[in-house]
């Protein structure tokens, strides 16, 4: 049954008195500020307001309640330590302008963060500033064009991005000046290195990498990549949108990597649902120490703890936000961080990648194909159905949709670009094997639905609240404001 | 199997060529790029008297599933630009080779199409996509 919308549980003059600020309101604003016209906001009753959100979260496909094969791209299992700790009393009530001497307890644990995630990365130093992933990349790129000016070496105007990047990569290289150029993929999924000799010369300041790529699989060539950039004169850039998969492990540091962002709401576990807050905290290696954003967390002589700012980096690309960036975001990251420890980190990544390629090997064996069948999983992989959707004509939306009806959230589909038909999944480290197995029979059940009954899948969702929606026309004709003239 | 008119000159990267006499030519999207990306919903052309260079991106397709750059098969000036796309960008998908044409342009050098597949060799090109 679909919930009517807030505004048609609406009636004129409704209220939810026990909800009123005590006083007398009209008094409060000054008439001259008063407003005149209506606010044209639903007008219910406290209890239809409690029922119907209540409603609505009953219906959420969540992490909390299914299977959720988006896996750290989109968010993974939050324990809830994190939360309950980063929610003590004292870390809530503190000021973000509380003097230092008041906030040495948080500012440790920051200070241990930046050192966890060093020891994790490689890098020789962490600012947690950048508020979140798109930021933590701005920071990453235009530290990059700051080295490069303070050398006096302006002729570079060219960042190079490997088509099996992050989208955004381009996006942020364009957005601090540079000119994006694409590297094509060979077939194995690596970076094309030929192309890549090609494409750097005096003109090359950087390059952005996703390692794991987009592919899911590992740039096998990052050695040989990273010596002919740096030869170069270029510095390179670690997008961490797949940290998760070689935490610990692998470190962006050793790789040559010259500065790395990580998505601290994503491979360290903090919610974020809705679209924030986020941490895109960046490490650096030694040539880019000078230009980190601030403030950073440093030791002052008496070993207690201190902002370092403008006085003790005055080569920072500076501030990118009022304070030091999600203080709760971080918090819950370091609680994360601290829980797992360094062997628990190695976990993370060993039990990721095992259930992506049990998956992958199960999914195979049942006749689905993979993208790059050569290649050994990361913490996620990719399924194409170009084959069926030959044979029977099965999209991935149709696998997608149908998925739900069995108690699966959808993998992505249609990412990335470069493979047609295709499913990228993730089921991340925290599942059981009966949760993976129950996902195979799924599929399982769907392939065999296409062969059998192609017009019974295409209508699927059939148990969701809401059926299959016609994406092409809400799209065409975009309208998300409700208008009670035409509702009426 | 796609639809490929036998009178066009195509690019790898999906758009076609029509020469209409005195050195103007049209272009758009194949019936094969069309049906990958499927239903479109939005569609930017090039400005008018934008220069086009051969490679680079000239205009942008959007479908439910992705956005793709439309790269430029010639070199020269765009003349004209399918305006009825932006109520219409399905246009591309029922009539690529037609209503669905994107642009007009002058070409830079008469002799610049050389270089593009005739019909027979965009099939081979697509044939194992």
């Amino acid at each position: 049954m679909t919930e009517p919308l807030i505004f048609e549980h609406s009636r004129p003059g409704r209220t939810a008195a026990a909800q009123f600020p005590a006083g007398d309101i009209d008094a409060a604003v000054p008439a001259e500020l008063a407003r005149t016209s209506g606010l044209g906001l639903p007008e219910v009753s406290e209890l239809q307001a409690v029922r119907h959100f209540t409603r609505l979260s009953q219906r959420n496909f969540s992490i909390d309640t299914h299977f959720y094969p988006l896996g750290s791209c989109t968010m993974k299992y939050n324990p809830r330590a994190c939360n309950r700790l980063a929610m003590l009393p004292e870390f809530l009530s503190r000021h973000p302008l509380a003097p230092v001497s008041a906030s040495q307890g948080f500012l440790a644990c920051m200070f241990d963060l930046q050192e966890i995630l060093k020891e994790v990365t490689g890098m020789k130093g962490v600012s947690l500033t950048p508020m979140a992933g798109a930021q933590g990349e701005f920071a990453g790129v235009a530290m990059i064009r700051a080295y490069h000016e303070a050398r006096g070496d302006t002729e570079r105007t060219e960042i190079l991005v490997p088509d099996a990047a992050h989208g955004t990569n381009p996006a942020t290289a364009t957005m601090c000046g540079y000119v994006a150029r694409e590297i094509p993929t060979d077939a194995n999924g690596d970076v094309d290195v030929e192309a890549l000799k090609a494409a750097l010369g005096p003109k090359t300041a950087g390059i952005m990498l996703t390692n794991p790529s987009t592919l899911g699989v590992f740039e096998r060539k990052i050695s040989e990549i990273s010596k002919l950039v740096h030869q170069a004169g270029g510095l390179l850039y670690y997008d961490g949108a797949n940290l998760n998969a070689i935490l610990g492990k692998v470190r962006p540091g050793d790789m040559g990597f010259d500065v790395i962002h990580m998505n601290l709401h994503k491979t360290f576990s903090t919610p974020h649902g809705g679209g924030g807050p986020g941490s895109g905290a960046v490490g650096v290696s030694e040539r880019l120490l000078p230009f980190m954003p601030i403030p950073v967390v440093g030791k002052a002589a008496d070993d207690s703890y201190r902002w370092l700012d403008e006085d003790d980096l005055p080569q920072s690309i500076g501030r990118l936000s009022g304070f030091m960036g999600n203080a709760g975001v971080l918090l819950r990251a370091y609680v994360y961080a601290r829980m797992l420890g360094r062997d628990g980190m190695h976990r993370v990544a060993e039990f990721a990648a095992l259930n992506a390629n049990y998956l992958m090997a199960r999914l195979r064996e049942a006749g689905f194909d993979p993208a790059f069948p050569d290649r050994r999983a990361s913490h996620e992989f990719i399924i194409t159905l170009k084959r069926q959707n030959k044979s029977v004509g099965v999209t991935a939306t149709d696998v997608a949709k149908r998925l739900l009806d069995h108690g699966f959230h959808a993998p992505t589909v249609y990412f990335p670009l470069l493979v047609p038909e295709c499913l990228l999944i993730e089921p991340t480290e925290t599942e059981s094997k009966e949760a993976l197995d129950g996902f195979i029979d799924a599929m399982i059940a769907i392939a065999e639905e296409a062969e059998a009954d192609i017009e019974q899948l295409r209508g699927a969702p059939y148990t969701m609240p809401v059926r299959r929606l016609d994406d092409v026309r809400a799209a065409r004709q975009l309208d998300v404001r409700y208008q009670p003239e035409a509702a009426a | 199997m796609s639809d490929i008119p036998q009178d066009l000159k195509f690019a790898e990267s999906h758009e076609w060529v029509r020469e209409e006499g005195g050195g103007l030519v049209t272009v758009g999207i194949s019936d094969h790029a069309q049906e990958a990306l499927g239903d479109l919903v939005y569609v930017e052309v090039p400005d008018v008297g934008a220069a086009v260079t051969v490679g680079d991106a000239c205009a942008v397709v959007e479908s439910v599933k992705a956005a793709s750059d439309v790269y430029s098969p010639v070199d020269g000036e765009v003349v004209a630009v399918n305006e009825a796309l932006a109520d219409a960008p399905e246009l591309i998908n029922s009539e690529p080779y037609g209503e669905g044409w994107i642009m007009q342009v002058r070409l830079a050098d008469a002799n610049a199409l050389d270089d593009l597949l005739d019909a027979e060799g965009y099939a081979n090109a697509i044939a194992d996509e």
